[in-house]
């Protein structure tokens, strides 16, 4: 009894005599509380990132040749779809000509296409609102009022250049990183 | 303190553990003799049939587990196996499939009873909000089932919401990828879904248990409302209430039965036998019909960001609902005002389902977005107004005054002896 209650004394002495000395105690197990359950709780979520086999799988050719002027393929990189078109004259001109103040997520058409290869378009085929894969790439699909592409979903449309023209979409057709490997050929990823 | 129980029960065995464990008399405390309110109408059935629902889902759940494939290539093919060779396979999966809409529509109508009778103010605040808890931890469990068959709208469901998240500003496509385990839904997507899907309904249970805590702390409300005065305001749980929630469940079976039998994939989309396919939306996504009005929500604001942020803020709001409405009065049936603006939020919920259900062109958005703004008005402006401007009809004095003053039926008609309603029962 007597006991505790002079290591009870003790403490209240040492807490009273020195406020600082306790608190910075408790700062530093609470410190090393929180960078312990941090190291532990991180593999767990980072165990739900992308695994290495799933980044691995991220680059491949793309033959071009079969693809004729006005005609649009539709190839699979990093398990999304990536639209190639061969567009026609009219459409780049089309997609030049348009004043960037007239839309939504200004980019000019020179910055979405390699220089020299204006007729080939390459875009990622989901549509920046929610993840649709948008309609336009055979002729039968609708193309929206401005000749690119139309999302099914909630009725975004994209112009010849794969810009948003009208929305939900916030922003325009995302653009993978890709080089030509040669004329006719071209290497995604 | 530590100490043995002393229990009261006869038999033996049941002593014996008792003394040890006192289960029995915890049993026989909150679902035998618990007063209950004596006013009861059938609303108040709804959460024992949300409990029933939730031990369907699992039971089922647990043995379809048994035969389903959680990988992107075997996944469709799997449950079409269930579906034909696996012995009753069908039956289970009918049951679960159809076991999710039972299950929504029963909580959809146990949250309308606790609005129109006001079960969500003092003191049962917590209570509601534990309550909407699980109604979020339904929603994300049951959009997760959804993907697993892997058909074009399990695909294309589970792209769309995920991608919801990619609305938040700078982390978002992070996030998104995140929860893909990938750059798209696949098959680290399929499987981590079915490992969530498969743990949350064990949540749900836990914090089921703690809204019945919570329950059995407050008291349950009462369509009238009004506070339990005195024992004879009460009956015990059983054999009343195990009663009245047995027709209930009757009721429920017959209608889910129905469903299950006759019209299976009345509920569900024709779409969803397709097999998944990356490469093509289908013409027409559309979720659950469960979760239609939030979806119509979504698709009101032509802003990405703002349908999102609109979207969760509709079942958000409702955990600030017992400070947003300043009535002191809970019943419905002494607020006529309110009664009819409950009713207005009815509908403005079904509006939004339906148009949650149909293309987003012409009058479907402005239905969508008069609806929407209904909503919003509803529960953060009129209800904190409404609490000053209202004139409540009167209260009666308890529970049991208007029941035991009514006129036996037959015979009599002059008002009780005094002594019928004046002298409390000497009761627990």
């Amino acid at each position: 009894m007597s006991d505790t209650a002079t290591v009870r004394q003790a403490i209240t002495t040492v807490g009273a005599a020195d406020p600082s000395k306790r608190d910075f105690l408790k700062l530093l197990t609470g410190s090393a509380v929180v960078i312990g359950v941090g190291a532990i709780v991180w593999p767990f979520i980072d165990s739900m990132s992308p695994a290495k086999d799933v980044l691995a799988l991220s680059s491949i050719e793309v033959d071009l040749a079969p693809v004729q002027e006005g005609q649009a393929i539709t190839v699979v990189w990093r398990g999304k779809p990536v639209f190639v078109r061969n567009r026609t004259a009219d459409e780049i001109k089309t997609a030049e000509g348009v004043a960037l103040n007239q839309l939504i997520d200004p980019q000019s058409d020179a910055d979405r296409v390699k220089a020299g290869k204006e007729k080939w378009l390459v875009v990622i085929g989901i549509c920046t609102h929610l993840g649709c894969v948008p309609l336009g790439n055979k002729v039968s699909d609708p193309r929206g009022d401005f000749g690119g592409w139309f999302c099914p979903c909630h009725g975004s449309q994209y112009d010849t250049s794969g810009r948003v023209r009208h929305g939900p979409a916030p922003s325009n057709l995302g653009l993978p990183p890709y080089a030509f490997a040669g004329d006719t050929k071209i290497k995604i990823g | 303190m530590a100490g043995l129980h002393k229990s009261e029960f006869e038999n033996q065995v049941v002593n014996w553990i008792d003394t040890r464990m006192p289960i029995f008399t915890m049993m026989q405390k909150e679902y035998g003799s618990f007063p209950t309110p004596k006013n009861f109408n059938y609303f108040w059935n709804f959460g024992a049939l949300a409990m029933i629902s939730l031990a369907i889902m699992i039971a089922t759940g647990i043995f379809l587990a048994m035969n389903y494939t959680a990988h992107t290539s075997l996944a469709f093919d799997s449950v079409e196996r269930i579906m034909r060779d696996v012995n009753y396979g069908w039956l289970l999966r009918y049951i679960h499939a159809n076991g999710a809409s039972m299950f929504f529509i029963v909580v959809y109508i146990h949250i309308f009873r606790a609005l129109y009778y006001g079960s969500y103010k003092a003191p049962r605040e917590l209570l509601f909000m534990l309550g909407v808890v699980i109604l979020l931890l339904m929603m994300a469990t049951a959009f997760m089932g959804y993907v697993l068959p892997w058909g074009q709208m399990s695909y294309w469901g589970a792209t769309v919401i995920t991608n919801l998240f990619s609305a938040i500003p700078f982390v978002g496509e992070g996030i998104v990828t995140w929860l893909w385990g990938g750059f798209s839904v696949d098959n680290p997507t399929l499987n981590r879904f079915y490992s969530l899907h498969y743990l949350m309904p064990f949540m749900i249970t836990g914090v089921v248990f703690l809204h019945i805590v919570a329950l059995h702390i407050t008291g349950s409300n009462n369509p009238l409302g009004i506070d339990v005065k005195t024992p004879q305001d009460t009956l015990p749980f059983h054999p009343y209430y195990t009663a009245k929630d047995s027709i209930g469940i009757c009721v429920y079976l017959l209608v889910f039965a129905g469903l299950v039998f006759f019209a299976p994939n009345f509920l569900n989309h024709p779409d969803n036998y397709i097999p998944a396919n990356p490469l093509v939306t289908p013409a027409h996504i559309v979720p659950e019909w469960y979760f239609l009005p939030y979806y119509a929500i979504l698709r009101s604001v032509p802003d990405k960001l703002g349908g999102v942020i609109l979207m969760f803020s509709s079942i958000a709001v409702l955990f600030v609902l017992p400070w947003l409405d300043t009535s002191p009065v809970r019943s419905s049936r002494f607020r006529p005002i309110y009664k009819q603006l409950i009713l207005l939020l009815v509908v403005s919920f079904l509006v939004l389902g339906y148009v949650g259900g149909q293309p987003p062109e012409g009058i479907y958005v402005v239905l969508g977005r008069v609806a929407t703004a209904y909503w919003f008005l509803h529960f953060l402006v009129l209800l904190p107004i409404l609490g000053k401007l209202e004139k409540p009809l009167p209260l009666p004095e308890s529970i049991a005054r208007p029941v035991v003053r009514r006129p036996p039926p037959g015979g009599g008609g002059g008002p009780l002896p005094q002594g019928a309603t004046a002298k409390p029962m000497e009761k627990s």
